[in-house]
């Protein structure tokens, strides 16, 4: 509370002790020396020329950064993965299921699902993230309790779906009943919020590549998610790491959970179509 | 906690209170190419205090943005603007102060944050709380800073 309230004008900008060593953009990114990922593609037609690539977030982390997500055995997020594998498989709830009960095995059941996130749901008639599918199936089929958004046994979770589906290429749907959503996220990307009147575009759009202090900017993309940081040593959720965006604007920032962020989540993953899946990724 | 709270708030405010004679940051008269002309405080700036000012994460962290030569050894200068070596040199002090005073009135789009400005945002926060901040907020710099960067700004000639 106090470092946060004496943290002065710009100090958001600089946010962690970052690693100084400069990135090696062109590395190329395989995983076990067996999953090729692609951290380079042509730009979606919706960005309308708005980029002319889109590039994970992998590719301007330092060597040793980048190194750690090349091996599961040296990927921390890969804990969580076997937390979530131990999950899985346990039954839960008034209907006493576990997901592996109507799912089979995770890396079969879940191939393919990261990928898509977040979509529509014709019964629901909403946009769902996966969190947001995840207890959907928690409270509905096996009549559990939901867990916290962005909490550790959802993260979890989203990690084992994200590396069940690791290397499928993104592919996030932007049209029919989710357009007006992917539209309210658009415009949030492009608004320049709070005290430094700063948006998404300036940062991820404008200036991926540069040094902003200490930090190499990416182009924010959520590909990777969830995100093991070394930060903070855990695995981190999409919503959390906006929030840290936008304070770091000095605005009001939005819930996580909420539909303003399912919003953006929704813009920012269409973004990165063309990209694969990669998480659970290591980031600083 | 409580009193943490209070003892932040006064560091705040001893930090952002503002003398009578400063030009408050509605007041401002902007030419026609932002250029600021007179003096926000009166008080010739010290140039010292501008380097202060220009490096700290809590002040104007200019050099987060900025590459300065001259401040190399203040670690991890920016490339989201444009290097400052010689700035002094190309620009007037007018120029100076309304660009770090709000650089809109030069740049209409730039990304450059607005050092001397209270109002009209979108989704104000409490500085980097996260929580909703009601304008007028205080502005990122003092009149008196202002004139301080200004003044470091203007050494910087080669
Ligand atoms: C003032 C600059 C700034 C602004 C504005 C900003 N970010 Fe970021 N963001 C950063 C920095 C610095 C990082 C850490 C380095 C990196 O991955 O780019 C980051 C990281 C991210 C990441 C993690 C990327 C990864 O590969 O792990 C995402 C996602 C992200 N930002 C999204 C956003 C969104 C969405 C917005 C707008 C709501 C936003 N950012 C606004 C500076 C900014
Ligand atoms: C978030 C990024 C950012 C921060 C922080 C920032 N600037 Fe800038 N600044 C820019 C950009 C971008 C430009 C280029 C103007 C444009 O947009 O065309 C610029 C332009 C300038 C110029 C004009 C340079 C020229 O060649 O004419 C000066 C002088 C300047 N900045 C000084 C400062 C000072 C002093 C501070 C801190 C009190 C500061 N800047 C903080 C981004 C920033």
């Amino acid at each position: 509370m106090m470092k946060t309230a004496l943290k002065g004008a710009v100090y958001g900008l600089i946010a962690l002790a970052a690693s100084t060593a400069v990135a090696d953009e062109s590395a190329e990114l395989v995983i076990n020396g067996e999953t090729e990922i692609v951290t380079r593609a042509d730009a979606p037609a919706h960005l309308d020329g708005a980029l002319s690539e889109v590039t994970s977030g992998w590719l301007y982390r330092s060597d040793e950064t980048q190194a750690m997500q090349m091996d599961d055995f040296d990927n921390p997020g890969m804990l969580a993965v076997e937390d979530a594998m131990v999950a899985w498989g346990t039954a839960e709830g008034t209907e006493n299921k576990s997901c592996a009960d109507c799912h089979g095995a995770a890396e079969e059941g879940m191939a393919g699902v990261r990928a898509t996130y977040p979509k529509w749901n014709d019964n629901a008639e909403e946009v769902r993230t996966l969190a947001m599918q995840i207890n959907a199936c928690r409270t509905e089929n096996m009549g559990a309790e939901e867990w916290k958004y962005d909490g550790g046994d959802m993260l979890a979770m989203e990690g084992l779906i994200s590396y069940a589906g690791r290397g499928d290429t993104i592919n996030v749907a932007i049209d029919g009943p989710a357009q007006a959503m992917w539209e309210q996220g658009r415009d949030m990307y492009y608004t320049r919020t709070g005290q430094l009147e700063l948006s998404c575009a300036n940062c991820h759009e404008q200036n991926y590549g540069n040094m902003i202090r200490a930090d190499h900017l990416s182009q924010g993309q959520i590909n990777g998610f969830p995100t093991y940081r070394l930060k903070n040593a855990k695995l981190n959720g999409v919503h959390s790491r906006f929030k840290g965006c936008v304070r770091d604007t000095r605005a009001e920032t939005y819930a996580v959970g909420s539909e303003d962020f399912i919003a953006l989540e929704l813009y920012v993953a269409s973004r990165g179509n063309g990209l694969s899946v990669e998480g659970p990724s290591v980031r600083n | 906690m409580k009193s943490i709270i209070q003892m932040t708030a006064g560091l705040a405010l001893a930090a952002t209170v503002a003398s009578a004679e400063d030009v408050a940051p509605a007041d401002v008269v902007y030419e026609e190419y932002g250029e600021v002309t007179a003096s926000l405080t009166g008080i010739a700036g010290d140039p010292e205090n501008g380097i202060v000012v220009m490096t700290s994460r809590g002040k104007g962290n200019c050099i987060a943005c900025h590459e300065v030569t001259a401040l190399a050894d203040y670690p991890f200068h920016g490339e989201v603007g444009p290097m400052l070596d010689g700035v002094g040199g190309y620009r007037s002090e007018a120029e100076l102060r309304g660009i770090v005073a709000n650089a809109k009135h030069t740049f209409p789009d730039t990304m450059m944050p607005a050092f001397y400005k209270t109002s009209g945002y979108i989704r104000p926060g409490d500085a980097f709380t996260g929580k909703a901040g009601e304008e007028p907020l205080p502005p990122l710099l003092t009149a008196q800073e202002i004139e301080d960067v200004v003044a470091y700004l203007q050494t910087l000639t080669d």
